[in-house]
C-alpha cells in the first residue's frame, strides 16, 4: 500500500505538469468541431476527446511494431463509471490502444509503446507500477472466451487466490457468488461449480470470464469484441451485462458491430489508419458525426 | 455548401439502389401534390368546377404513395439500420412524406371548395386574396420540393422565411371577408368557404415550412422545429 502511496503522489505532481502542459491542447479538437463543417481530412482529433471525469487518460500514444507505426499521437480520456466504444475498419489500432491501457503489449516482442498514461493520477507505465497488479486494477475480456481448463468456481475463485483477497473458504465462497451474480450467470450454474468451465456454451463461458474479470474488483474492464462469437440471444445477454456493471465500473469496449457500439456505449471513439479521427457522444457519432471519415465508415461507404 | 451528402457510395450496391429508389418515390409524390395544389388553386379561381372534381377525387392516388414509401423506409430500416445521415434522410423522408399526404388532403379541400362555388355562380373577382395567397403557398410548396430535392439548405431557410407572411395574409383576407358579410348577409356561406380555403392554404404553407425543416435536419443533423428563424440561421451557418 505504501508502494503505492508513494507512487500516486508523484505521479499526480507530474499530472499537474501534464495536465498544464495540456490547457493549450485542449482547445484544439473542441475548435476544429465547431468552426469547419464536414472534415475530410484526418489533422487531430475532432469532438471532444478528453473528459472532466476521467477515469484513464491518455496523452500522445505512440505504437510501434518494430519499425512499423501502429498508433499515431492517440490523446483521449476515458471517463469513471462510463462506457467507451473504440470502432474503426481493421488494423484501425483500436485494439493496440485499447491493449495499451493494461500493457497487454509488454508481452509482445518488439511492441513498444510511448505517450503519458494515467490511471486515477497513477503512471501505469511507471517502473515501479506491476503489471500484474495493473491487470487486476484494469481487467480485459477477450474476444473468445477463454475459461481455464479447470472448474467454473476455481475460473473465479483463481484472481481472489492469487491476490490473497479472501482470508478463508467463506470469505471466497462469497466472492464467487457475487461474482457469478453479477455477471448474470450463477443462476445457470449453481448446481454444477465443480464442472469444468470449458463444458459450457459459449455465451456462458463469456459470462464465465466476466465474472473472472470482476472477481478481483478491477476499477477498469477493456472488452476485446466480446460478443463477437456468439449469438444473437448471449450478445443481448453481455450487452445487458455490459449496462448493469457500468454502475460500478468503468468499461472500454472494442467491437466491429456499430449497433452494438450504438446501444451499449455513453461515448465513441473512432480510430483510422492509427489515428483517433473523432470522439463524442454516441447519440451524436451515429446520428450526426462531424467527420467524413467517421460518417463513411458507420454508414458503410467507401472510405 | 450545396451536397455535402451524397446518398451514392455504399459498399452495399442493393442499399444505393434503395435509397436512390425511395428518394426519387418522394420526389414522384411531391410532383403529384404540387400538382393537386396547382389545380386546387386553379379551380377555384376559375370557378371550374370539373377541375375541383378532379382534385377532390383524386387523393387516393397520393394516399397510397405515402403508404408504399412508409413500407419501403420501414423496410430499409429492418434490413440496414441505417446510420448518420442515412438515418437522417430514412427518418426526414418519413416526415416528409406525412406533410406531403396532409397537403393533398388540403388541396382535396380547395377542390371540394371549388366545386361548391362554381355552383353559386359568384364573382371570381371574390377571390383576388385567394390568388395573392395561392401564389404564395405555391410558390413555397414548389421551394420546399426543390430544397428536398437538392438537399440545400439556403433554399429550405429562404422558405421557412417566406411563411412567416402566411399569418398576416390569412388575417387580411378575414378581415376583407367580414367586411363582406357585413356589406351583404346573403353572401356569408360563400364567404366562409371562402375563407376555409384560405385557412387550407395557410396550412399547406405551414406543411412545406415543415417539409424545410427536415431538409435541414436532413443536412446538417440539427432540429430546427419549433424554434425562431433567427436560431436556424444560427444553426445552419
Amino acid at each position: 500500500m505504501t508502494r503505492a502511496a508513494v507512487d500516486a503522489s508523484a505521479a499526480s505532481q507530474t499530472a499537474e505538469a501534464v495536465q498544464e502542459a495540456e490547457a493549450v491542447e485542449l482547445v484544439r479538437p473542441q475548435e476544429t468541431a465547431d468552426t469547419a463543417g464536414i472534415h475530410q481530412e484526418i489533422s487531430g482529433t475532432v469532438g471532444t476527446p478528453f473528459s472532466d471525469n476521467a477515469k484513464m487518460s491518455t496523452r500522445h500514444v505512440d505504437v510501434f511494431y518494430g519499425d512499423k507505426q501502429a498508433i499515431f499521437d492517440v490523446s483521449l480520456d476515458i471517463g469513471e463509471k462510463e462506457v467507451i466504444a473504440l470502432i474503426g475498419p481493421s488494423g484501425c489500432g483500436k485494439s493496440t490502444y485499447l491493449r495499451t491501457l493494461n500493457r497487454m503489449n509488454d508481452t509482445i516482442p518488439g511492441c513498444r509503446v510511448t505517450g503519458d498514461f494515467q490511471l486515477d493520477d497513477e503512471d501505469i507505465y511507471a517502473k515501479e507500477m506491476d503489471p500484474v497488479l495493473l491487470r487486476a486494477r484494469v481487467g480485459m475480456v477477450f474476444q473468445k472466451p477463454n475459461p481455464f481448463p479447470k472448474s467454473i468456481y476455481d475460473n473465479v475463485a483463481y484472481g481472489p487466490r492469487l491476490h490473497g483477497f479472501a482470508s478463508n473458504r467463506a470469505e471466497l465462497d462469497e466472492i464467487v457468488v457475487s461474482s457469478l451474480q453479477r455477471a448474470g450467470l450463477f443462476e445457470e450454474v449453481k448446481d454444477r461449480l465443480n464442472v469444468p468451465g470449458t463444458g459450457l456454451s459459449g455465451g456462458q463461458q463469456q459470462r464465465l470470464c466476466i465474472a473472472r474479470t470482476i472477481a478481483v474488483s478491477p476499477e477498469v474492464i477493456l472488452m476485446d469484441e466480446p460478443a463477437s462469437a456468439l449469438d444473437p440471444i448471449a450478445t443481448a445477454t453481455i450487452e445487458e451485462l455490459i449496462d448493469e456493471l457500468r454502475e460500478n465500473y468503468t468499461i472500454a469496449i472494442v467491437t466491429h458491430s456499430m449497433q452494438q457500439a450504438a446501444r451499449v456505449s455513453q461515448r465513441t471513439a473512432y480510430f483510422h489508419l492509427g489515428k483517433l479521427v473523432e470522439v463524442g457522444e454516441t447519440n451524436q457519432i451515429f446520428t450526426n458525426p462531424a467527420h467524413q471519415l467517421t460518417e463513411n465508415y458507420i454508414t458503410g461507404r467507401f472510405g | 455548401m450545396e451536397t455535402d451528402l451524397n446518398i451514392t457510395q455504399h459498399i452495399s450496391q442493393r442499399f444505393n439502389e434503395e435509397l436512390e429508389e425511395v428518394r426519387s418515390l418522394v420526389m414522384n409524390m411531391g410532383g403529384m401534390v404540387e400538382q393537386q395544389v396547382n389545380d386546387g388553386v386553379q379551380a377555384l379561381l376559375k370557378a371550374d368546377a370539373q377541375l375541383g372534381e378532379k382534385v377532390a377525387s383524386s387523393d387516393y392516388v397520393v394516399n397510397a404513395m405515402e403508404v408504399d414509401i412508409d413500407e419501403q423506409c420501414t423496410l430499409i430500416l429492418a434490413r440496414r439500420q441505417p446510420a448518420a445521415s442515412d438515418l437522417r434522410l430514412v427518418v426526414s423522408i418519413i416526415k416528409t412524406i406525412t406533410d406531403l399526404e396532409r397537403i393533398g388532403d388540403e388541396a382535396e379541400q380547395l377542390g371540394i371548395a371549388a366545386i361548391k362555388l362554381a355552383d353559386q355562380n359568384t364573382k371570381p373577382s371574390r377571390y383576388v386574396e385567394l390568388r395573392h395567397l395561392g401564389d404564395h403557398v405555391r410558390g413555397m410548396l414548389h421551394d420546399a420540393l426543390d430544397a428536398f430535392a437538392r438537399m440545400d439548405v439556403n433554399a429550405a431557410l429562404e422558405t421557412i422565411r417566406a411563411a412567416t407572411v402566411l399569418n398576416d395574409e390569412c388575417d387580411a383576407i378575414s378581415r376583407q371577408l367580414i367586411l363582406q358579410m357585413m356589406e351583404d348577409p346573403r353572401q356569408i356561406k360563400n364567404a366562409l368557404q371562402v375563407q376555409w380555403c384560405a385557412r387550407s392554404l395557410e396550412r399547406i404553407g405551414d406543411h412545406a415550412e415543415n417539409i424545410c425543416e427536415y431538409v435541414v435536419y436532413l443536412v446538417k443533423g440539427r432540429d430546427v422545429r419549433h424554434i425562431s428563424l433567427d436560431e436556424i440561421k444560427s444553426h445552419v451557418e
